[in-house]
């Protein structure tokens, strides 16, 4: 299989270990990532305000320049962009005075959009298109006895109408935690927000939050959490610095992307997980479960 | 690049003959001026002296940018006054200079990374990807594609992109997220020249021969050559490739 692939920008640069463990692990799953050409920021976060049709340009030109290579359907990993694009593409749809507004702002693009492209993510090829009952068959590595919360925070599943999976009892994550061999964790907080961006002005926020969500995972059991959001990985990983200095009791728990769960499940080398880029190093963990080896 | 310095010439031959008069708006006045002008030449036809806002009057240094339109179109368009042709009914005025924002910086200090971005030019990151930028650059540069690499961390593709970039700041003129393009993508070039480029391997060593007198002789010869011979050697030079 072969699909038009929107990185976005986060993936390029903090999240590193997102891209390159998903790369890695689809090129193994017989997946082409077609990374299209002349991409832009996906907008950063939807506008939710009815006249700023500005913020709309930047996931609409993006969606153009998947039509300009002929694609009909393009896959994002980083939860914000696939929220972003698909609900801009939502919005044109169901609108067309806006889409015609959006179309004639970028008079200078060849190709106008008529809402033509599909935005997915891509735990949903991986459900949907490989299925998770494919990638256990795949898998070499099973991470037996690695205990993982799913954290889905909203932009998966919110709002339901571009949401992944159901937005108040997803399972999504699970299966694909029982594909790879590993056991989900049940806990009351995978759909709670991390408080996004308020890490930039409100540090203290993010940090109860975080606290909140990693302390129930922790006390029910959880050994790491996996998550497919940068800005939650941000939050929930980064800021575990801040979240220790405020809460003495609070132990610290290693953050996964989905992706780098599958890369290490495929028996894939340990490098293309760039685990040196998680915050909280989950090597100890993964060694002690003898699930990579030893230094 | 655009073919510059051919428009000079013509608007020479067209004075020295009589031309038809076309009339045109300078800041909202009428003048009657030969058909064939460039729009500095119109201005100055008119009897403004350019002081600001004109330089090399061959369509390189980017001084002379400016904005006008044309009769019945909404639209703002942009260019270089030394090389647009007047048209009948230009509405033209002269931009003098760009009190844009610069960052001062020490480039043995920077990293070549998105983070100097982030802390010297931080508006970068407002870019909306309207595209206004690219719409207004005269050298047809795809300014927007070149700020959306530095968002994403992609100095090399921003450096190339930019390449062609004259400072002639009317991109950050138009821009409504308050970006100065070509200040950032200055800032590109630097870091991938200083940090990014491949090392030519030779270079160092040529340098050194250099100062050792090694070339002194093959330089004089060249100097007493004929442009003939010049140019047949130079044409067969060998370039490094990269």
């Amino acid at each position: 299989m072969k699909i038009s692939y929107f990185p976005g920008c986060t993936l390029k640069t903090m999240a590193k270990n997102f891209e390159d463990s998903a790369l890695a692990s689809l090129s193994s799953l017989d997946i082409e990532m077609k990374e299209f050409k002349r991409w832009n920021c996906c907008g950063t976060v939807y506008s939710l305000t009815s006249d700023d049709l500005i913020h709309q340009v930047a996931p609409i030109r993006n969606l153009i320049r998947v039509k300009e290579e002929k694609d009909t359907r393009v896959v994002t990993l980083c939860s914000m962009c696939y929220n972003t694009l698909k609900r801009a593409n939502k919005l044109v749809k169901e609108d067309s005075e806006k889409l015609d507004k959006l179309n004639n702002l970028m008079d200078r693009e060849d190709v106008k959009y008529n809402g033509e492209v599909e935005v997915l993510h891509l735990l949903e090829i991986l459900k949907n298109e490989v299925g998770f009952s494919q990638i256990a068959k795949k898998i070499k590595i099973p991470l037996k006895g690695l205990k993982v919360a799913p954290y889905y925070g909203c932009l998966l599943l919110r709002p339901p109408e571009v949401g992944i999976d159901d937005p108040e009892r997803p399972t999504i994550l699970k299966d694909f935690l029982g594909s790879v061999g590993a056991e989900a964790i049940d806990y009351p907080y995978e759909t709670e927000c991390c408080a996004s961006y308020h890490t930039v002005v409100n540090v203290d926020l993010v940090v109860e939050r975080a606290y909140d969500i990693l302390n129930s995972a922790i006390n029910r059991g959880a050994e790491a959490i996996v998550l497919s959001c940068p800005l939650c990985d941000f939050n929930l990983d980064n800021r575990q610095k801040e979240i220790k200095e405020k809460f003495s009791d609070f132990k610290g728990i290693p953050i996964f992307y989905f992706t780098q769960l599958l890369a290490l499940s495929l028996g894939l080398d340990e490098k293309v997980c760039r685990f040196e880029l998680n915050f909280v190093d989950p090597r100890p963990l993964l060694r002690s479960k003898h699930l990579i080896g030893e230094v | 690049m655009k073919e510059k310095g051919s428009v000079m010439e013509k608007e020479k031959e067209t004075q020295s003959q009589e031309a038809k008069l076309i009339p045109v708006y300078i800041m909202g006045k009428r003048y009657e001026v030969p058909e064939g002008l460039t729009i500095m030449g119109a201005m100055e036809y008119a009897g403004y002296q350019l002081k600001r806002g004109c330089g090399c009057r061959e369509g390189f240094c980017g001084a002379c940018a400016t904005v006008y339109r044309t009769a019945d179109d909404y639209k703002i368009k942009t260019g270089l006054a030394c090389q647009t042709v007047v048209e009948p009914n230009m509405y033209l005025a002269q931009i003098p200079f760009f009190p844009a924002n610069k960052a001062v910086y020490d480039v043995d200090k920077l990293e070549p990374s998105i983070s100097t971005f982030q802390e010297l030019y931080p508006e970068t990151f407002r870019c909306v990807s309207c595209n206004t930028c690219t719409k207004a650059c005269p050298q047809d540069i795809e300014v927007m594609d070149y700020i959306q690499a530095i968002i994403r961390g992609d100095i090399a593709q921003a450096a190339d992109l930019s390449f062609d970039c004259i400072m002639c700041g009317l991109c950050a003129a138009r821009c409504p997220a308050e970006i100065v393009q070509y200040n950032v993508a200055l800032l590109a070039r630097r870091l991938y020249g200083k940090y990014l480029v491949k090392k030519s391997e030779y270079l160092e060593k040529r340098f050194k021969e250099i100062l050792e007198h090694k070339y002194d002789k093959e330089i004089e010869e060249l100097m007493h050559m004929d442009r003939e011979s010049l140019k047949k050697k130079y044409y067969a030079r060998d370039i490094e490739k990269m």
